[in-house]
């Protein structure tokens, strides 16, 4: 890198940067677009109809306040997580540390499947909540636990490396000076670790609402009740109604992409944050 | 930080609330994580080895095994040249808009799968913009091999960059620099100097793309059209068996792509621990920056 306005003598960046923009250009930038120059071609009437439809309105409505409700609990448990496997020692940490990922590494689908045979009725686990009258499987709450899974690695992986990098010094230095270990964890450890909460929390929501395969199989798909907005589009294209598939994904890119500068934002603030400490 | 120096001078919690803690969190872990895994194993040999075994053994299996293993195959490299290409460029280089261009990279994780496969319907499907020269032609690429590739290329875009970016950019250019002030070519530079530094980073990368290739669902299942023996990839394959109610078969076969996801773990495991050293050098290069 020129850090300090010298002249860079390694070769190869015209070459490499070139095929990075030719590669983008074609698999990601022109493919991206073709969805937002097919949602110009639909009259404005019949967008608006399309995507303030009831069923699809519902859908939002159903995909917004399960991955709000996901991301929630991951935020929790998921800052628990990382601070049990940053600062305590328990026999078999390091396994339950690589497993954190698996919801990277396994498939939507397999996750689907599995999640649902674990809460239907005679489950594993779904045999335990149906005597006390809470059903998970084919209802929204289904959709939240599926969401759960998928968002899970998130906050732990934001929050793991701030905890390990935070100083020790000033943790001393408040108990050195009287505080108790609630105000230590209040005042000094929590705050440098609110903008990389608040990453992770972001990153598994805009994860959970564009997440299809691990909901479609638990969330029963019912219209109006338990049916998420990628479900929408699939069916619309099914029934060949390009156009309205298009306006709703076209929709829900415009809210990935707001997303996507908030989670931006974020991060830079975490960073700012970082030089500061 | 030393657990037992925190200890002794009274920097941590109570051991009943440290135990507490770590409950609570290894329970969430275990119900999230672990008991779905488990389940995938128990409900696919729930009828003993014999009847997991054909699962495999039929033709329709066989050929979605085929052709994740293509799609794989073509998708993987795709994006493992533009991985270093990319990380090359951007991590060793500076240049207006660098940081634009990385959100560019990453841009695909934030896009739904179903979306992902969306917007090549809309390009080479029937009623889309090469639709109709694609037909005349006798080109099929939605509801074939090709719209597969696609979408599963779209889908893993970033893997390996985003892999590669931070552990080359952490690196510096001195050693490269070094390496051309000696007399090295700039492939040499790059074989010699750069690789070995990124190896594991770049294993990763590679195995983490590779297994989101071979799983990749929403935006396959798009594209695909589902014709069984044809165009149908294992995780498509899962999602036809669990349909028909034939639950052990599923099971067995999703199996194979959670067999597939723990190796991807341990991988992982070993590159970081692998990477360790190279990890402190990093932390303290940006200690000395900041």
């Amino acid at each position: 890198m020129k850090k300090n306005g010298r002249r860079n003598i390694l070769p190869g960046f015209s070459l490499t940067m070139g095929f990075t923009l030719l590669y983008l250009s074609l698999i990601v930038l022109i493919p991206l677009s073709a969805a937002f120059i097919k949602t110009a071609g639909i009259p404005w009437a019949r967008f608006v109809e399309t995507v303030t439809s009831p069923r699809v309105v519902a859908s939002y409505r159903l995909t917004l306040w399960t991955s709000l409700l996901a991301a929630g609990v991951n935020l929790v448990f998921g800052f628990l997580a990382a601070w049990v496997l940053v600062r305590y020692r328990f026999p078999g940490k390091r396994l339950v540390d690589a497993l954190v990922d698996l919801p990277f590494a396994l498939p939507t689908a397999v996750a689907g499947i599995a999640l649902t045979s674990i809460y239907s009725a005679n489950g594993w686990i779904g045999r335990y909540l149906e005597p006390l009258g809470i059903k998970v499987a084919f209802t929204p709450l289904g959709v939240a636990v599926a969401l759960t899974f998928i968002g899970l690695p998130f906050v732990v992986r934001t929050v793991q490396p701030v905890l390990e990098d935070l100083d020790a010094e000033y943790e001393e230095a408040a108990s050195c000076l009287g505080a108790n270990r609630r105000q230590v964890f209040l005042r000094v450890l929590f705050p440098p670790l609110v903008p990389a909460l608040l990453t992770g929390f972001a990153l598994a929501f805009a994860r959970a609402l564009g997440e299809y395969g691990s909901v479609v199989f638990i969330a029963g798909n019912m219209p109006m009740v338990s049916e998420i907005t990628p479900l929408i589009i699939i069916t619309k294209l099914e029934q060949y109604d390009y156009a309205g598939a298009t306006a709703i994904a076209a929709v829900m890119l415009v809210a990935s992409f707001l997303l996507l500068l908030a989670i931006n934002g974020l991060q830079w603030w975490v960073a700012r944050r970082e030089v500061f400490r | 930080m030393n657990g037992r120096a925190a200890r002794r001078r009274g920097m941590t919690e109570k051991a009943w609330v440290r135990w507490g803690l770590t409950g609570i969190a290894v329970l969430y872990l275990g119900i999230f994580l672990f008991v779905p895994l488990a389940a995938v194993f128990a409900q696919a040999l729930e009828k003993g080895v014999g009847v997991y075994l054909d699962a495999f053994r039929e033709a329709d299996a066989l050929s979605a095994i085929r052709l994740t293993l293509l799609t794989a195959a073509i998708a993987v490299p795709l994006n493992l040249v533009f991985g270093v290409a990319a990380a090359w460029a951007v991590a060793k280089f500076d240049f207006p808009g660098r940081q634009v261009l990385i959100t560019l990279i990453d841009l695909p994780f934030s896009v739904s799968p179903v979306i992902s496969g969306l917007i090549y319907v809309l390009i080479f499907g029937l009623q889309g913009w090469f639709g109709p020269w694609l037909t005349d032609h006798g080109v099929k690429i939605i509801f074939a091999v090709p719209g597969l590739v696609l979408a599963t290329v779209f889908v893993t875009f970033p893997f390996v960059a985003r892999e590669l970016i931070p552990l080359m950019e952490a690196q510096g250019t001195e050693e490269e620099e070094a390496a051309r002030v000696l007399g090295a070519s700039g492939l040499k530079t790059f074989l010699r100097v750069t690789l070995p530094n990124v190896k594991w980073g770049l294993l990763y990368g590679v195995i983490l793309c590779n297994a989101r290739a071979m799983g990749e669902f929403g935006a396959v299942s798009v594209v695909s059209g589902h014709i069984r023996g044809a165009t149908n990839t294992i995780p498509l394959h899962v999602e036809i068996l669990y349909n028909e109610y034939n639950f052990v078969a599923a099971f067995a076969v999703a199996s194979l792509l959670a067999l597939l996801a723990l190796v991807t773990l341990a991988v992982k495991s070993l590159a970081e621990w692998k990477f360790r050293a190279e990890l402190a050098g990093r932390k303290m290069e940006q200690g000395g920056r900041s």
